[in-house]
């Protein structure tokens, strides 16, 4: 359910479009103040991505902008035009979870599960620029995501896991 | 690098108890399409917000909403005024008012909320009431509170409970006595899912269905609809996905304001708090300050312990009165003690109200006896770990509260085994020299030459349950229909796993795989409090309870249709089998075409209120737990790195090794960020770092790796054997890790968290 409009008095209303997970999206009646996390969750109906700082500080909005990870809490909407944005939503189809999802699901790295998505997304970016990263790496690189169920050691073993199966593959 | 040796029980099929099966919503999770809370919607529906004070104390001379009624697209403004039942909540007692009307008690205390369509509308909305206060002198200061000259700022008074303790000849003198007093900072539980909620109002009013993160659904039905003037049936709760708890959703925060607005507007209502608001908005760990004195033998044997305890509870009770017994009665924490003399305060001041957080008194209680056990170490000449030893509590030993324990306590075995846990063999630094393992990470500011190691230790006791009289039961239903079994419960699921250890349970006694979960909601008995590490012993044995019914009633029918005594049968895998002959038969088989349906309450045992001199079998049961902490210090910046933390923990039996490992590594983490990063600052009742940025959360640079022994003893007052594991990791590892940092820097802590300034100045 996405809200319908939002009121005159807001102010000017363009519409906008937004490339997400490979598909244009028109934004139409939208508060030019709206985030982008607002607007994937509440406009398009990606509800994926998750909101717990609003002040990119603990990563749980994290989306893909042009290749670059980011908190979507901190990118207007309307600013994110032309650019490919990829949410957890366009990481693997629902019900065929990617390699590094079901690792976090093997390795008991979900708990809460409400900074999943976002550690997904950093996981999948770090292992995208660094396939064979070390346990250092590793830390720095999700250090931007706060889970406060894990104490981060699963999922730490759930990135090693993703790794080594990569490499065995390959 | 986690030494993990589990005693795995009855691992025969996969998904029973003792293996580690994924969580049913385990792919829902990770792939982005599990219903939070704040994910759930319906047609229609309003966004509200809530109006807060910007005042620690104040009296409300008017409330102007004409100008927020003139915005386009509000819809409603509530205030106190509208609150159609009764006008206040509270957990133990209703001293909290739904909004205020005449005085306000601390900041962030609620006044109003408005409902409208679109959040911005909501902000402007809130920003254009105006409230004219008449601003007041704070009382901040606990001992204040405590003092009868000072005014009470609520009419209940300002002291919410006192509770003394004396036990044996509390005169007792040792030829060793060492002394401190100690102070633990206000920590928050950050949980990731803010607070949200969806309020669907039945038609006319008659009613209205609430999907909210909560630890107790049927507690928030109960106190909610007082407050709607509603019947408790008038009001359906329905779990929205849990994001994290750790006590901050046992109390009411939207739950009320949400439902009014949709009952007001006729309308859905979604709320959602900010970060900043979930600070204010609900209830935290009691700053603790403590005194001790500890007697002792020159042998280091505990002769008598006289201490004293002041908790802040901030505005409003909450759980004030419970977490105050708790802490006192965690006094001598897991070491016996004759003789003892405890004075314990929970009072009233104008800061941030506090109430559960994991380990609910436990953790302030522990910190000032562990200190206290260091500097009898020290003055004993031992070491840290036989002093805790010498006096380490067993089965049978009483309490300075009279109780016996009569559950498994394997307090000496949890350090030993921590003990046996090999230390980080790498350097200061790390082999490979990175700075970013040197305290002060990436600021890259340590000089290795000047870096010190420090070793700490903590061990804890922790009651499980509710305490003093509290019937927390917990209600399971079990169907069993063509060898599947669909298993109702009102358990907040809140990420610790329940749901999935319900289904090892169901496989188990009823040997199937197939199990279904139905909603979790208030369509069933209360299952309890998502809280005090009960969930696994009252749910669990709810659920074991139910499954049990059916698997008689099974037995039954087969051993009619077979003319023999259904006490011959049992289940054998995924059968039912004859132990004194040859009949086996799937329960698929012999539950096709039927439907056994039964529904079981798990009641623990009944426990007493404490007496005036703190006597009484108050608690319900106990576990143990040993931490030993590894640390850089950079005494010259003030910086700590923790490199490992080590543990042995009595989890009577773990049901689910992975998810236990989880509890463990997630309590240490909040240990640690209590230890040495977590405090809420408070200056003259104002808070000052409501956020993110300011609140300084462990992140995976912050963590080390954690060595974990699983313990188990199972025990036989237990359901399943198995006892609650959430909250003793993080009562013990806190000190642990001061201690470590005692033993680098050499000098006396007597706080947390530690602060830069506490070590380099």
């Amino acid at each position: 359910m996405t809200i319908s409009s939002s009121p005159a008095e807001l102010g000017s209303n363009q519409i906008y479009t937004l490339r997400v997970n490979g598909t244009d999206r028109e934004v139409r009646d939208a508060w030019v103040g709206e985030s982008l996390l607002f607007v994937l969750r509440e406009r398009l109906g990606l509800l994926g991505s998750k909101g717990a700082c609003e002040q990119g500080e603990c990563g749980s909005c994290s989306v893909l902008v042009d290749g670059e990870l980011l908190c979507s809490c901190l990118v207007l909407a309307a600013s994110a035009t032309d650019q490919e944005i990829v949410t957890i939503e366009g990481i693997a189809p629902v019900g065929a979870p990617s390699d590094v999802q079901q690792a976090y699901v093997d390795a008991g790295a979900v708990q809460c599960g409400f900074c999943t998505p976002g550690l997904i997304m950093a996981t999948h970016a770090l292992l995208e620029r660094s396939p064979d990263p070390s346990e250092l790496e590793i830390r720095e690189a999700l250090s931007g995501n706060i889970c406060r169920c894990t104490g981060y050691g699963r999922i730490i073993d759930a990135v090693q896991k993703v790794s080594v199966a990569r490499r065995v593959e390959s | 690098m986690t030494a993990v040796e589990p005693v795995l029980g009855e691992r025969t099929l996969p998904g029973r108890i003792g293996d580690s099966p994924t969580r049913p919503d385990g792919v829902a999770k990770v792939q982005g399409t599990f219903a939070f809370s704040g994910d759930v919607s319906a047609d229609g529906f309003l966004w509200g917000a809530t109006l807060r004070s910007p005042h620690p104390s104040a009296r409300i001379r008017s409330i102007d909403l004409s100008a927020a009624w003139r915005i386009d697209g509000v819809e409603a403004i509530v205030t106190a005024g509208d609150v159609p039942g009764k006008l206040t909540y509270g957990l133990i007692a209703s001293d909290q008012p739904v909004f205020a009307s005449d005085t306000v008690r601390y900041v962030g205390e609620p006044v109003a909320a408005v409902a409208a369509i679109h959040p911005e509308v909501c902000r402007r909305a809130l920003a254009a009431i105006v409230v004219d206060y008449e601003v007041l002198e704070p009382l901040t200061d606990p001992e204040r509170a405590i003092d009868p000259s000072v005014a009470p700022i609520h009419p209940d008074g300002n002291v919410i409970r006192r509770q003394r303790i004396v036990c044996g000849d509390p005169s007792v003198q040792g030829e060793i006595q060492v002394e401190g007093t100690y102070e633990i900072g206000m920590q928050d539980q950050a949980f990731l899912g803010l607070e949200a909620a969806l309020a669907v109002p039945d038609p006319g009013g008659a009613g209205v269905e609430l999907h909210v993160a909560t630890q107790w659904l049927h507690e928030d039905r109960h106190q909610i609809a007082a407050c709607l003037d509603l019947a408790d049936e008038q009001v359906r709760l329905v779990l929205g996905g849990v994001g994290g708890a750790f006590g901050a959703r046992e109390d009411i925060s939207l739950q009320v304001h949400t439902c009014l607005l949709a009952l007001r507007t006729g309308r859905p209502v979604r709320m959602a708090y900010s970060r900043e608001e979930s600070f204010l908005g609900h209830v935290h760990r009691h700053p603790a300050r403590i005194w001790m004195r500890h007697h002792a033998d020159r042998d280091g044997r505990l002769l008598n312990i006289e201490a004293r305890f002041v908790l802040d509870g901030g505005a409003y009770a909450s759980t004030s009165a419970a977490v105050l017994v708790n802490a006192v009665t965690h006094t001598q924490g897991p070491y016996k003690c004759d003789n003892a003399i405890v004075d314990g305060y929970a009072v009233r001041t104008n800061n941030l109200p506090c109430g559960a957080m994991r380990g609910f008194g436990v953790v302030q209680a522990c910190f000032a006896h562990e200190g206290q056990m260091d500097k009898l170490a020290r003055a004993c000449g031992l070491d840290p770990v036989e002093i805790r030893l010498r006096n380490a509590m067993q089965t049978g030993d009483r309490l300075i509260t009279g109780q016996v324990i009569e559950n498994v306590a394997p307090v000496e075995r949890c350090i030993l085994e921590t003990a046996a846990l090999p230390l980080p063999d790498e350097p200061v630094g790390g082999h490979d020299g990175d700075p970013m393992r040197l305290p002060g990470g990436a600021g890259l500011t340590a000089d290795r030459q000047h870096i010190r190691r420090g070793i700490g230790w903590g061990v804890s006791i922790k009651n499980l349950m509710y305490s003093e009289n509290f019937d927390d039961y917990s209600t399971a239903r079990c169907r069993l229909a063509d060898g599947v079994v669909s298993l109702k419960f009102a358990t907040a699921e809140v990420g610790q796993g329940f749901i999935t250890i319900a289904g090892q349970i169901a496989r188990t006694v009823l040997g199937v795989d197939d199990v279904e979960l139905e909603p979790i909601d208030t369509a069933i008995g209360s299952a309890g409090s998502t809280s005090a590490s009960r969930q696994t012993w009252m749910s669990g044995g709810a659920v074991d309870g139910a499954c049990r019914l059916v698997r008689e009633r099974l037995f039954e029918l087969v051993a009619a249709r077979h003319g023999i005594d259904a006490l011959r049968l049992a289940i054998d895998g995924r059968d039912v089998v004859d132990t004194m002959g040859e009949l086996r038969v799937a329960v698929a088989e012999a539950s096709s075409g039927i439907v056994i349906e039964e529904t079981f309450e798990h009641h623990h045992r009944p426990t007493e209120h404490l007496d005036e001199l703190g006597q009484g079998n108050c608690h319900t049961a106990f576990a143990f737990v040993a931490h030993r902490a590894v640390v850089d210090v950079d005494p010259e910046l003030g910086l700590v790195k923790v490199v490992q933390i080590a543990t042995a923990q009595d989890v009577g039996r773990a049901l689910n090794p992975l998810s236990v490992i989880g509890q463990i590594e997630g309590g240490i983490a909040q240990g640690l960020g209590l230890a040495v990063m977590e405090e809420i600052i408070q200056t003259d009742g104002r808070v000052r770092n409501a956020s993110f940025t300011d609140y300084l959360l462990p992140t995976m640079l912050d963590m080390p790796p954690v060595l974990t022994t699983l313990v188990e003893e199972p025990d036989p007052m237990a359901p399943l054997g198995a006892k609650g594991v959430g909250e003793p990791p993080c009562i013990s590892s806190t000190p642990a890790v001061v201690a470590a940092i005692r033993d680098a820097i050499g000098r006396d802590l007597d706080r947390v968290p530690v602060r830069p300034f506490d070590i380099a100045l």
